[in-house]
């Protein structure tokens, strides 16, 4: 099977096509950007505090916010995310021992709003030492006999088996118990007895003081930055200094593009998605060197100067390379996006938008930038050259 | 035919170690599973667990040392009769101002400067002392002692977090100083698989200061009649204390008059556990140092009759009459569970904070967070390789097979090298295994394509493979230089999450090099060398 055979596309003829699209995409990216008045940072950025909650059946989201801003004063956000039963209650920045006893407040609003008043432990956000604490002294009444390390054991196995898929930390119901390794009937009793189910389990929790956000954020754009001048003096060294440019030119057009992406799909920028800003980097510029490599080996065995027609050959005889290379990966990024599951979605998302875009600037951006470069050298090096023809 | 043989046996043995490193020598599916879960070390973000950015408050350490120097220099004063209206330390409150501290003295009489200046040569050498006019002064740290006291501060309170966490025993836990400008005093301590973050946060922020001290009167209602039975003023060298309602009890808030230094401080501390007294209500007891034990002794067989007040972070627990001579062995009574009372336990034992901490971030991943995370990122990985090898398969026939055998390998590889330096697995960790399947993919599909180019060039097989992999080899080191260039940048200056993501991605590249040229090309010349004078290939043209 082949997918491109001897082809002979004119892409560098086409380029202002492209080089416009760019611009439009470009233009329509920042024009969001501007016009929502910058971008969407997550928590790490911003700082603030993050508390992701999850619900039995959909989250009563009014009754959230009301409960809690009748706590805590201030701005609050309670965000659904509808397809995981999710809420993420979120607060604005402020001191870092503000935001540490608002977490804990919300957190104790939530199971006085939706708990038992009961006094019984809260089986869905118990961790392994209350709950041993909780079954020791019931268990030895109930004429059960649990040495403390068969204790502890046992309370692992019940957690393990509460917090993973399908339940991921919500219980129904403690019949569901019953398949538990070490959960006898009379166990279950006890355990009945001394033990309610809210209808709710807290997934995550994140508190990012001022100092940290302004820290994080500075420390990704300089990584970004500095990766990007390494592989300009990489490429300058191993190519020409041109080559270098081109690429890292065009790298920088695939993360402003996939920046207003995110702004006009309304995506949180996160350190998740720098992550995936990097990779994309190292794709975008895999692509290009590509290209590159193969218009320095033709140069070299052809002897000539770098012409359109050069450029022009070297990108169809990598495209069948660059078309299936980057199509697998998108694959691998789709897959990601498709049941990655929402942790890895804004993640995914940059990746998917950014194999897209990595490819087609290698192509119609990178390539004519050398081109470019190349004519306005020669120009510069002919026109003294003339004048002193004249 | 030699050469290939030692080819073979270079990978058989690579492939070994590395799996030796994932799974050991199991003899059973449950031993291979938990070699699995041991030699795979997953980060916070996928096992859950909490991950806390503390910073500490030095300028506590500051005011105490300000404290100390004016009660030594009050007492000096005092005994050679040198007057003065009034002796106080600045209040710095953030950390940048901590340095800045100044004591300030109004007040000594003129004629006393000398006197004065003497005292201070003499007991404050590490302090700048600085004339206001005839009768005032100001006094600042030395910038080489400030340093130091600051360095000092958070080495000490690191020592105590690293005991108190160690004695949480949790696993895979570790505490270190953040790097980075501006946060020297900054603590970072991450607790993997920790599913009581609030528990924690509050053993590390509690200062543990124990001191016992000897009760002069008391207890008193208010502060005003404990001040209205002396008429209005403290007794010389003591202080005011206030002691808290035990839990469960109904008592109020009370006010102890006590000696001004202690009998006995955490520093005595030999062990300490928690306890249970006759009615079975939880306590921590305590055993006092060798070196202790005979001071204690002395103290308490010359004060029988008396009280002892037990004071921790600056109140009263308890204020027991002291019965008979106590040699080493004391309680602090009034915890409301067993945990309370071995959490105070654990605190002693890892001694006393020299400064408050703040919390500057935490982050908390839930348990079932986690796991649903490993599942979701392990189906979306394996349909992305799944589909990825199949349309290898189809579109180069049997050399797709090299690519898929070259592809598993590397993920072999991969995740040895992970275990066996003990590098951890993070979500970022996770999106370096996705880009690095699409740079072996890639590596892969530009030899092929190389290959047939070759052959449509009209080549023969094996010239054709000779000439591909050659000629590709230089794209693909220039392609993962620059990617390990780059990674290089992101180690250094990225966020922890970021660094996982660089080291993953860093092993995988360097795993692919060798997989995708070495071991590619031997598994070709291995297909071929069977094949005859002039074999055919199987590329998909």
């Amino acid at each position: 099977m082949e997918l491109f055979k001897n082809t002979n596309i004119d892409f560098l003829g086409k380029k202002w096509t492209f080089i416009g699209a760019s611009l439009v995409l470009t233009a329509v990216g920042l024009a969001s950007w501007i016009g929502k008045g910058g971008l969407k940072y997550g928590i790490d950025f911003t700082g603030g505090a993050n508390i992701v909650v999850k619900f039995a059946s959909k989250p009563p989201v009014e009754k959230i916010r009301s409960a809690v801003s009748a706590k805590i004063p201030g701005e609050l956000s309670v965000q659904e995310v509808s397809a995981e039963n999710e809420v993420i209650i979120g607060t604005p920045i402020k001191g870092d021992v503000a935001l540490q006893s608002e977490t804990q407040t919300i957190i104790q609003t939530l199971a006085s709003t939706f708990g038992d008043s009961s006094g019984k432990l809260d089986l869905n956000n118990a961790n392994g030492q209350t709950l041993t604490d909780h079954l020791r002294g019931p268990l030895q009444q109930a004429s059960v006999a649990v040495s403390e390390q068969q204790l502890r054991d046992l309370a692992k196995s019940i957690l393990d088996f509460k917090n993973s898929p399908p339940r991921s930390g919500l219980l129904a119901s403690f019949d569901q118990l019953s398949s538990v390794n070490g959960v006898t009937p009379q166990v279950l009793n006890v355990i009945k007895q001394q033990c309610h189910l809210s209808p709710f389990s807290i997934r995550s929790a994140e508190v990012v003081g001022p100092k940290i956000g302004a820290e994080l954020r500075n420390k990704a754009i300089l990584a970004t930055l500095y990766a990007l001048g390494g592989m300009l003096v990489y490429l300058a060294f191993r190519f020409e200094l041109a080559y270098g440019l081109a690429a890292v030119i065009a790298v920088f057009h695939d993360v402003i593009i996939t920046l207003g992406l995110f702004s006009l799909f309304n995506k949180e920028i996160s350190l998740n998605v720098v992550a995936a800003l990097l990779t994309l980097v190292g794709y975008s510029m895999n692509d290009t060197i590509v290209v590159f490599d193969r218009i320095r080996e033709t140069l070299k065995l052809s002897r000539r100067e770098l012409s359109p027609k050069i450029v022009n050959d070297s990108i169809n005889q990598t495209l069948s390379r660059t078309v299936l290379t980057s199509g697998l990966t998108f694959i691998s990024a789709l897959a990601l996006l498709l049941f990655g599951g929402p942790v890895l979605n804004g993640f995914a998302f940059a990746l998917v938008a950014g194999i897209i875009v990595g490819t087609y600037s290698s192509i119609f951006v990178a390539s004519p930038i050398l081109v470019f470069w190349h004519d306005y050298i020669q120009r510069r090096k002919q026109a003294p050259a003339a004048a002193a023809a004249k | 035919m030699q050469n290939l043989k030692w080819k073979a046996v270079l990978i058989v043995a690579t492939v070994l170690i590395c799996t030796f490193g994932i799974v050991g020598l199991p003899k059973s599916i449950d031993e291979l599973k938990a070699n699995w879960n041991n030699n795979i070390r997953l980060g916070l973000d996928l096992k859950g667990g909490s991950l806390l950015v503390l910073q500490v408050q030095v300028q506590d350490a500051f005011k105490s040392e300000a404290n100390t120097q004016i009660e030594r220099l009050k007492e000096e004063m005092g005994k050679q009769g040198i007057a003065y209206a009034s002796m106080d330390h600045s209040e710095p409150k953030t950390l940048a101002d901590a340095d800045k501290i100044e004591i300030d003295v109004k007040g000594v009489p003129a004629e006393k400067t000398q006197a004065f200046r003497n005292i201070i040569n003499d007991m404050m050498a590490s302090w700048i002392l600085t004339p206001l006019n005839s009768t005032d002064y100001k006094m600042t740290l030395k910038p080489t002692e400030a340093l130091a006291l600051k360095t000092d501060t958070v080495a000490r309170s690191m020592t105590t977090i690293e005991s108190r966490i160690n004695g949480l025993g949790l696993a895979e836990s570790s505490v270190q100083q953040r790097g980075g400008a501006g946060s020297e005093a900054e603590i970072l301590v991450s607790l993997p698989g920790l599913d009581d973050p609030g528990r924690v946060k509050a053993i590390l922020q509690t200062a543990a200061m124990l001191e016992l001290y000897e009760v002069k009167d008391g207890p008193f209602n208010r502060q005003e009649d404990a001040l209205a039975k002396n008429g209005g003023v403290l007794p010389l060298n003591t202080k005011l204390l206030r002691s808290v309602p035990r839990a469960g009890d109904q008592g109020s808030e009370g006010w102890y008059i006590v000696t001004r230094t202690p009998v006995i401080t955490g520093r005595d501390l030999r062990d300490s556990k928690p306890a249970q007294d006759e009615f079975g209500k939880w306590e921590t007891s305590f055993v006092l140092s060798q070196d202790a034990k005979g001071r204690f002794g002395r103290f308490t067989e010359s004060n029988v009759g008396n009280r002892l007040a037990i004071v921790l972070d600056g109140q009263v627990r308890s204020a027991p009459t002291i019965q008979s001579r106590i040699e080493d062995q004391g309680r602090i009574t009034g915890a409301s569970s067993h945990q309370d009372a071995s959490d105070l336990a654990l605190v002693l034992r890892a001694g006393s904070l020299p400064a408050g901490i703040v919390y500057l971030q935490e982050q908390t991943v839930g348990p079932s967070l986690g796991a649903d995370s490993i599942r979701q990122g392990l189906t979306a990985g394996l349909i992305g390789l799944i589909v990825v090898i199949v349309i290898m398969l189809v579109y180069y026939r049997a050399s797709g097979i090299n690519a898929t055998v070259a592809l598993i390998l590397n993920a072999i590889i991969l995740i040895g090298v992970l275990a066996y330096l003990k590098a951890v697995l993070t979500l970022p960790g996770i999106a370096g295994i996705i880009l690095l399947i699409g740079m072996a993919v890639d590596s892969n599909v530009l030899i092929f394509e190389r290959i047939r180019e070759e052959m449509r060039a009209g080549k023969a097989a094996l010239a054709a493979i000779d000439t591909g992999f050659s000629k590709a080899f230089l794209t693909i080191i220039d392609t993962h230089v620059a990617t390990v260039v780059s990674c290089a940048f992101l180690f250094m200056f990225g966020t922890p999450a970021v660094r996982g993501f660089a080291v993953t991605l860093v092993i995988g590249l360097v795993a692919n090099v060798f997989t995708s040229v070495f071991v590619s090309r031997a598994l070709f010349q291995f297909e071929m060398a069977g094949k005859g004078v002039n074999p055919r290939l199987s590329i998909g043209i």
